[in-house]
C-alpha cells in the first residue's frame, strides 16, 4: 500500500480547501442563514411543530445534509475533473499507485471538506435554534457516511465530466431535486399517501431520516432500511469506480 | 543488462487508429537516446505506454527488470516523465507541487532533496512562487524537478526544448548531460535534429509507429553519412564535360564549384579516379573541401523512405 501516494493526494487536496478558506467558510454559512430565515422563520410561523420539534429544529438534519451531499458531490468531482483538464492526470497515471490509493485520497480529502462543512453549519444552527442532538455518536456516523457515499459520486462525475457544464448538470438536475424531495423541510407523513409511496424510491429519504433520527430520535423510515440504503449507495459508487480503474474509462487510453 | 526492454509492443486505439505497429528497444543503463521522428511518428505513444498513461494492445515492457503490468509499483518507480505539454497546477506553489510529486511516488518528504533539485534547476528562489507567475521556461524545469522528486533511475524527456530559446534550450542540455553523469538513464523525443545530434548517445528513428533505426549516434553517423566533395576549378567551366556524366557531378551557376557525392560506408568512394579523370578532361583545380551530411539530411531521406 502507497499510504505515502494516498497522504500526498489528501494534502494536495486540502491545501486547495484551506487557499480559498474564506469563500469555504462564508458561503455555506450564508445560505444556511438564508434557509433559516425563509423556512425557519417565515415557515415556521405556519408550521409550530413537525412531529412533536419545532420546525427551525426540524429542518437542521435536512439543511446539513443538502450541503453536505452537495459539497461532497462537487468536491470530489472537481477534485479530479481539475487533474484531467489541465492535463495533471498523466502523474496519477504514471506514479506506482492502485486506484484504490487514488480514490482513497481524493474521496479522503473531499468528504473531509464536506464534514468540516457541515460541522459549520450545524454549529450555525446553534445560533438560530435551541437544539439538542439525542445520538451524537450515530449523527456523527450519518454524517461521515453520507460524505464518503457522495464523495464517491462526485468522484464518478469527475471521471465521467468532458467539460464543466457536465460537471454541473448531475448536482444540478440529480442530486439538488432528491435532496430538496427527500424531506430536507418537511415529514414524509405531512405529503398525501401516494407521494408518500412515490418519495420512497428516493435514496436521498432514508439518508435524511436516519440522520434526523439521531437528532430527535424519530424517522420516516427505519434505521435499519437508511443504514440499509446508505450501504447500497456506497457499495454501487465503489462498483463503479472499480470499473471505470478497470477499463480506464475515459482516463486511461 | 537493459534497464528498459520493449517487445513487440503494438498500440491500436478505439477509433482503429495503429499508432505503434510492433516496436522493439533495448535501453542501456545510463546512455541517452534520443528519439526523433516527425509528428504523428508514434513517439509519445510509445513514452505514455512505458510510463502506464497508454494501456498497450500487445507486446511487453520490462523496466528494471520489471514488468510494466503486473509489477507496475516497482516498475513506475524507477521511471521519471517530463510530458510535452505544460501541465501544471497554476495556483500551487513551485515547492507544493514538486513535494507533491515525490509523495505520489510513496518517497517520504525530503525538503533538502526538494531543495537540491530545484537548485539544480536555477529555481530555489522561486520555491514559493505559484506556478502562474513563472515563466514557460521556468514552467518546463518545474516539469523536470517534479520527474526528478522521486530520484528516478530512467528519465523520459518528451520533447523538452519545444518552444524553448536558444540560451535555454543550450542550460537544458546542460540539465541533461549533468543527469547523465548522476547516472540517470534518459530517453528523450525531439523534432530538433541538433539536440539529437549534441547530446546523445544513441539515435532512434521512429516513423508511422514503426522502429526505422536505433543506432550508435556516430556509427550512425558513419554509417549512413553521405558526403561531399567540393572542387573548385580554377577556370569557370560552362559544361560538366561528358567524359564526366558517370560521376554524376552537379556545377554551381558560376561554373568554378563541382560538387560529387560519395558514400563513406562503399568500398570505394571513386574519388581517385575522378580526380584523375578531371585532369584528363582538363580542368584544373585550385582547392578541394569534403562535407559531412548532417543527421537531417540522414533523417529527412529515411522518413522520406517509409512514405
Amino acid at each position: 500500500m502507497n499510504l505515502q501516494a494516498v497522504k500526498a493526494i489528501y494534502i494536495y487536496e486540502m491545501s486547495r480547501f484551506f487557499r480559498t478558506l474564506m469563500q469555504s467558510f462564508i458561503s455555506p454559512v450564508i445560505s444556511t442563514s438564508l434557509y433559516f430565515v425563509v423556512f425557519g422563520t417565515a415557515i415556521a410561523s405556519r408550521i409550530q411543530e413537525v412531529e412533536g420539534v419545532s420546525y427551525g429544529a426540524f429542518i437542521v438534519p435536512g439543511l446539513i445534509m443538502l450541503s453536505v451531499m452537495t459539497q461532497a458531490t462537487s468536491n470530489a468531482s472537481f477534485g479530479i475533473y481539475f487533474p484531467k483538464f489541465i492535463g495533471t492526470i498523466y502523474e496519477l497515471l504514471s506514479a506506482p499507485i492502485s486506484f484504490f490509493e487514488v480514490v482513497l485520497g481524493y474521496v479522503g480529502a473531499a468528504a473531509t471538506k464536506a464534514f468540516i462543512i457541515g460541522a459549520i453549519i450545524l454549529a450555525t444552527a446553534f445560533l438560530f435554534v435551541d437544539l439538542e442532538i439525542q445520538y451524537p455518536l450515530a449523527m456523527l456516523a450519518f454524517l461521515v457516511m453520507t460524505c464518503l457515499s457522495f464523495s464517491l459520486l462526485g468522484f464518478i462525475i469527475g471521471i465521467w465530466a468532458q467539460n464543466f457544464e457536465q460537471l454541473q448538470l448531475i448536482p444540478l438536475i440529480v442530486i439538488t431535486p432528491l435532496v430538496f424531495l427527500g424531506g430536507s423541510f418537511y415529514s414524509v407523513s405531512m405529503l398525501p399517501p401516494i407521494w408518500q409511496t412515490i418519495t420512497l424510491f428516493n435514496p436521498v429519504v432514508y439518508l435524511i431520516s436516519g440522520f434526523r433520527w439521531s437528532f430527535f430520535g424519530h424517522a420516516d423510515v427505519s434505521l435499519g432500511m437508511s443504514l440499509g440504503a446508505i450501504g447500497v449507495f456506497t457499495l454501487a459508487c465503489m462498483g463503479i469506480i472499480w470499473w471505470i480503474f478497470k477499463t480506464g474509462y475515459r482516463i486511461r487510453q | 543488462m537493459a534497464i528498459l526492454n520493449v517487445q513487440n509492443v503494438t498500440k491500436t486505439y478505439d477509433s482503429g487508429f495503429q499508432a505503434l505497429k510492433g516496436v522493439s528497444l533495448d535501453i542501456e543503463e545510463g546512455e541517452i537516446l534520443a528519439l526523433l521522428g516527425p509528428n504523428g511518428a508514434g513517439k509519445t505513444t510509445l513514452i505514455s505506454t512505458i510510463c502506464g498513461i497508454t494501456s498497450m494492445s500487445d507486446g511487453a515492457i520490462t523496466v528494471g527488470g520489471h514488468d510494466i503490468q503486473s509489477d507496475y509499483r516497482a516498475a513506475r518507480s524507477l521511471i521519471g516523465l517530463v510530458p510535452q505539454e505544460i501541465s501544471l497546477e497554476p495556483f500551487e506553489t513551485v515547492e507544493n507541487t514538486v513535494r507533491f510529486s515525490r509523495g505520489l511516488f510513496g518517497k517520504s518528504p525530503n525538503p533538502e532533496l526538494i531543495d537540491q533539485i530545484l537548485d539544480q534547476l536555477s529555481l530555489l528562489d522561486k520555491k514559493k512562487s505559484r506556478i502562474m507567475t513563472l515563466s514557460g521556461g521556468m514552467k518546463r524545469r518545474v516539469l523536470i524537478a517534479k520527474a526528478l522528486s522521486h530520484e528516478p533511475r530512467v528519465l523520459f524527456l518528451d520533447e523538452p526544448t519545444a518552444g524553448v530559446d536558444v540560451e535555454l534550450r543550450k542550460d537544458m542540455w546542460e540539465t541533461v548531460a549533468q543527469l547523465k553523469a548522476d547516472g540517470v538513464t534518459i530517453i528523450l523525443t525531439t523534432h530538433y535534429i541538433e539536440e539529437a545530434e549534441a547530446i546523445a548517445d544513441r539515435i532512434g528513428v521512429i516513423n508511422q509507429g514503426q522502429i526505422l533505426l536505433v543506432e550508435d549516434k556516430d556509427k550512425l553517423m558513419q554509417r549512413l553519412g553521405e558526403k561531399q566533395l567540393i572542387v573548385e576549378l580554377a577556370e569557370p567551366a560552362a559544361v560538366i564535360p561528358p567524359a564526366l556524366k558517370k560521376y554524376n557531378l552537379s556545377l554551381n551557376d558560376a561554373g568554378t564549384q563541382l560538387t560529387y557525392s560519395y558514400d563513406t560506408k562503399g568500398e570505394r568512394t571513386g574519388i581517385t579516379t575522378l580526380l584523375n579523370d578531371l585532369q584528363a578532361a582538363g580542368l584544373s583545380m585550385s582547392d578541394l573541401n569534403t562535407q559531412q551530411s548532417s543527421l537531417e539530411d540522414i533523417f529527412v531521406g529515411m522518413v522520406k523512405e517509409t512514405v
